[in-house]
Parts: structure tokens; sequence; C-alpha cells
């Protein structure tokens, strides 16, 4: 079995981050991604990102993650894992990888579960229908395969990932018919509302998805108004004309390796669902494993850049690689920090918060 | 369905390869996974499910759901949306649970 001294499942924005700042403290790491190549879901983001210029403001999702790869490539204390997937862990510091040649066995003294989120899915009559996509899943098909997901998309939700990817769509020269969104307000940034609304989209604030219609494919859809309690108002349905029903309505942490390693787990909405508890040092109750960027709560790219970078050298530091690490740690907190104030960190805070008075052990 | 021209991004797709699907020929690129290359030609309905019979297609793209599963070259439950395609792939409508062979 081969060993090394951390590992860091999962190569999105978080994991690539994590990797290098614990193989620069001098760690030999093993990056671990079951996907063919390294980014996570910032290969697929063409847009520009907020957030200040250290976190690479203004640069598009995509090129960030080709520099935070070339970066890893470069880096001699790590190896990389692709097109592996990370079964188990389990409490001998074991883990269990499903490889192109076949199972094998990692043991690593610390663990990074770095694994991203997973769309929620929306209950409605014919969900289950194809062409029923996450937001994802469709930046997936349009943004690293080239394909359209169809040729007039219903877009649900407006958050920033759904305003965004509708604004993408539209780039690909796919209809939007609108965005629907169940709240009384637009929860994403009023620029991407204003350019999606300055190309002819409507935005229906109060409304949900009652069913999608077709037999066996999605041929349209039926959507209808809420009351401020959310509840649908019968007789106000509308048939919408689309081939694709978009779900855009949240993602929620990926932690079945947190829940399988037996990590203490604790339900907070604000930050995605269940994330493993957590102290300020990214550890988790399992003192092996730490977890860093949408997996421990979800968030955002920038946030899961430096989530990870701490996570990074707190794993490296705890096995003595410990070279400046106050002074480092110091500015990732603060950064982290700085990403979180305002009223757009409102809800990351009061889940942080919850987390604090969850406790760890016990 | 494929998009030729983009403002931003491009394509640095593989070579054209020719696999089937329910036995009709169909042509994908080298290594894209095969639920792309299926919905580039237009076919959306990949399973039907076990107990209801219901069709199924890809969900979320990057194998977190297990919605797409297909039979391919004769092995059941294959996640499509992120398995490569090569040449001559057999690709087949998985019902239900699909079978070992
Ligand atoms: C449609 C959309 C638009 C977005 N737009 C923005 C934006 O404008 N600005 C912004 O800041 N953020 C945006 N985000 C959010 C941002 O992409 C995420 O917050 C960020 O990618 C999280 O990084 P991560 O490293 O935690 O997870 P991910 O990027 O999801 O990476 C996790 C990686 O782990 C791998 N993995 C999972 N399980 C295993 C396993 N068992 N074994 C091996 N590997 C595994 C996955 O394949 C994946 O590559 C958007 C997200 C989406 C979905
Ligand atoms: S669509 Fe979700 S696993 Fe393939």
């Amino acid at each position: 079995m081969n060993s090394v001294e951390i590992a860091v499942v999962g190569a999105g924005p978080a994991g690539l981050s994590a990797a290098l700042a614990a193989a620069r403290q001098g760690a030999t790491v093993a990056l671990i991604e079951r996907d063919e190549r390294l980014g996570g879901q910032l290969i697929k983001q063409t847009h520009k990102f907020f957030g200040s210029g250290r976190q690479e403001a203004g640069t598009r999702g995509f090129v960030i993650a080709r520099r935070l790869a070339a970066a890893v490539e470069e880096e001699p204390g790590i190896e990389v894992r692709l097109a592996s997937t990370v079964l188990g862990y389990y409490s001998d510091k074991v883990l269990y990888l499903e490889t192109p040649d076949g199972l094998s066995r990692l043991r690593a003294e610390r663990t990074i579960m770095a694994t991203g989120a997973a769309e929620r899915m929306l209950p409605f009559a014919g969900n289950d229908r194809p062409g029923v996509y996450g937001a994802g899943a469709v930046q997936t098909l349009m943004n690293v395969h080239g394909v359209r997901p169809g040729k007039r998309v219903l877009m649900v939700g407006a958050g920033n990932i759904g305003l965004i990817v509708s604004y993408q769509l539209l780039q690909a020269r796919v209809e939007v018919a609108a965005v629907v969104e169940a709240a009384p307000f637009i929860g994403g940034y009023l620029v991407h509302a204003a350019k999606i609304r300055r190309a002819g989209v409507p935005i229906l604030t109060g409304h949900s998805v009652k069913e999608a219609v077709g037999e066996r494919e999605v041929q349209g859809a039926v959507v209808w108004r809420l009351d401020e309690k959310w509840h649908p108002l019968p007789g106000t349905e509308e048939p919408v004309d689309c081939d694709v029903i978009c779900l855009a309505t949240g993602l929620t942490p990926l932690s079945e390796l947190m829940w399988q390693a037996g990590c203490k787990m604790v339900y907070l909405p604000e930050l995605g669902g269940h994330v493993a508890w957590h102290d300020e040092d990214m550890r988790t109750t399992v003192e092996d494993v730490y977890v860093a960027g949408d997996s421990s709560g979800v968030e955002e790219a920038s946030a899961a850049m430096v989530g990870g970078r701490l996570a990074g050298l707190c794993a490296a530091a705890s096995l003595g690689h410990d070279r400046g690490v106050a002074d480092k740690k110091a500015a990732a907190r603060e950064e982290l920090a700085a990403l979180r104030a305002g009223p757009t960190g409102e809800r990351i805070r009061t889940g942080l918060a919850g987390l604090r008075k969850a406790g760890g052990l016990g | 369905m494929r998009i030729i021209d983009h403002p931003i991004l491009e394509f640095n797709k593989g070579r054209p390869v020719r696999f089937t699907f329910e036995g009709r020929e169909l042509v994908g690129h080298e290594g894209e996974p095969i639920a792309a290359a299926l919905h580039a030609a237009g076919v959306r309905v990949l399973r039907v499910s076990p107990r209801l019979h219901r069709p199924r297609g890809f969900f979320c793209a990057i194998g977190n759901c297990s919605s797409c599963l297909m039979v391919v070259d004769g092995t059941p439950n294959v996640r499509v949306c992120a398995e490569p395609l090569h040449e001559g792939m057999r690709v087949e409508r998985q019902e239900g649970h699909g079978e070992i062979r």
C-alpha cells in the first residue's frame, strides 16, 4: 500500500488550494480527483468573478482553474491522481480508491475532504423527465463539452447561479423563456439580472413550476404564482413553451464521505444542509480529517480557495511543517472574514455561528 | 446541438468516432462523455426506471446522482455523463437495474 502525508479528496478550487498550501509547507500530498481533469466546478464558469483582487476578481472562472491546475502540476510535492474516486475512509487512516487500474488503498496521515456540492432537486410533477437538468449540468454540457442543452429553457431560481447560467445560455444562442423565482425578490446580484432583462428575458418573482409537460421528455412547463408564504395559487397557471427546465435552486454539501468517516455532522440550512463539524483550523471531530470548500458549507469559489489554503496549512502544520504558519493562517482567516463581511455574507456568518454553537466533541 | 462559435470559449474536441446507440450508428468525439455525444445527437432518454418504468435522462452531468445509468459494451450501470466515449462503443438504454452478465 502507498502512503503519503496528506491526501486531498477533490480537485476543485478548494482541493487545489489545499494541496498547494500543504506542499509549499513541505508536506507530501496526493491529490485525488474522480474527474478526468483538475478544476471542479470552476472549469465551466465563463463569467468574471466578484470579490477582491486577491481572490482574482475580474478573472473568468475557467482561467482561475487553469492557473491553479498549472501551479499544482509544477509542484513536485504533489502527486495528482485523476479519474480516481475515493470510496471510503477507514479509522486506520486508510482511503479506498477506485482508479482506472482497479481498487487500491492509500494511507494518509491527514486527509482533507474537498468534495464540493450537489444540486438540489425541486418537487413538482414530472421532475424526473429527461430535460429537467441541474444548472451545473447545463453549464457542463454547454461550456465544457460545447453542446446546447436544448432550444428553449425555463430557468428556475433567480439567485446568482440561475442568473449567470441564463446569461451563458443566451451567449450560446439558446433561448431563455423566463426565469421563475419563488421568493418575492431576486436573490442574485442585480447587475446579472439587468443583463438578462435587457436581452428580453422576463424574471417572474413569486412564481414556481407546477409541472413538466411531455410524455417521454420535457416539451413544455406550467408555472403558477405563489403567495407570500410560498403556497401556490390555483387558477394562476400559465403554460411555458420550452424543452428544458433548468433547476438553479441551490446546492447541498457532498458529505457522504464525512458521514462514512464518522465525523460529527451538524444540520445548518445556511450552509446548505449537513456539514461536518469543524474548528477554526478546518479540522473535524475525526482528528486526522479536515474539510474545505463547498463540502464544508456551500459558499462560493473565492471562499473555497481561501478555506482550502487554510486547511492545507493547518494539516501540514499538524505534521510538523509549521514554517511561518501562524502568519499565513492569520492572513487566510482575515481574507475569509473580509469575504464574509457585509449583507451578502450574513447567511454564511449565521451558519458558522450555528456551527460554533453546536460544539465539537460530545 | 453542437456550439460552433462561442463569444468566449473554444472547444478542442477529440477526433470524430463512431459508436452505436440501440444498434443505430452515431458519431461523437473521442473522449467526450457518452451523454454529451448522445445529447448532441438528440437522444435524451437514457434509461427506464426499475419500478414505474419512467424514462430518465441525466440530471447532474458530473457523476453525483446516478440518473444517467446505461449499458455500455454489455456492462450495466455505467454513468454515461462521466464515461468517455471511444470508437466502436455499443451503448444501450438500460431497463430497470440492468443485468450483470
Ligand atoms: C452553476 C454554478 C455557477 C457558479 N458561479 C459562481 C460564481 O460566479 N462565483 C463564485 O465564486 N462561485 C460560483 N459558483 C460556486 C463555485 O463553483 C463553488 O463554490 C466552488 O467551485 C466550490 O469549490 P470546491 O472546491 O469546494 O468544490 P468543486 O469545485 O465542486 O470541486 C469538488 C471536486 O471534488 C471531486 N470529488 C467529489 N467527490 C469525490 C470523491 N469521492 N473522490 C474524488 N473526487 C471527488 C469532484 O469531481 C470535484 O472536482 C458556481 C457554482 C455553480 C454550480
Ligand atoms: S447525470 Fe448525475 S451521475 Fe450522471
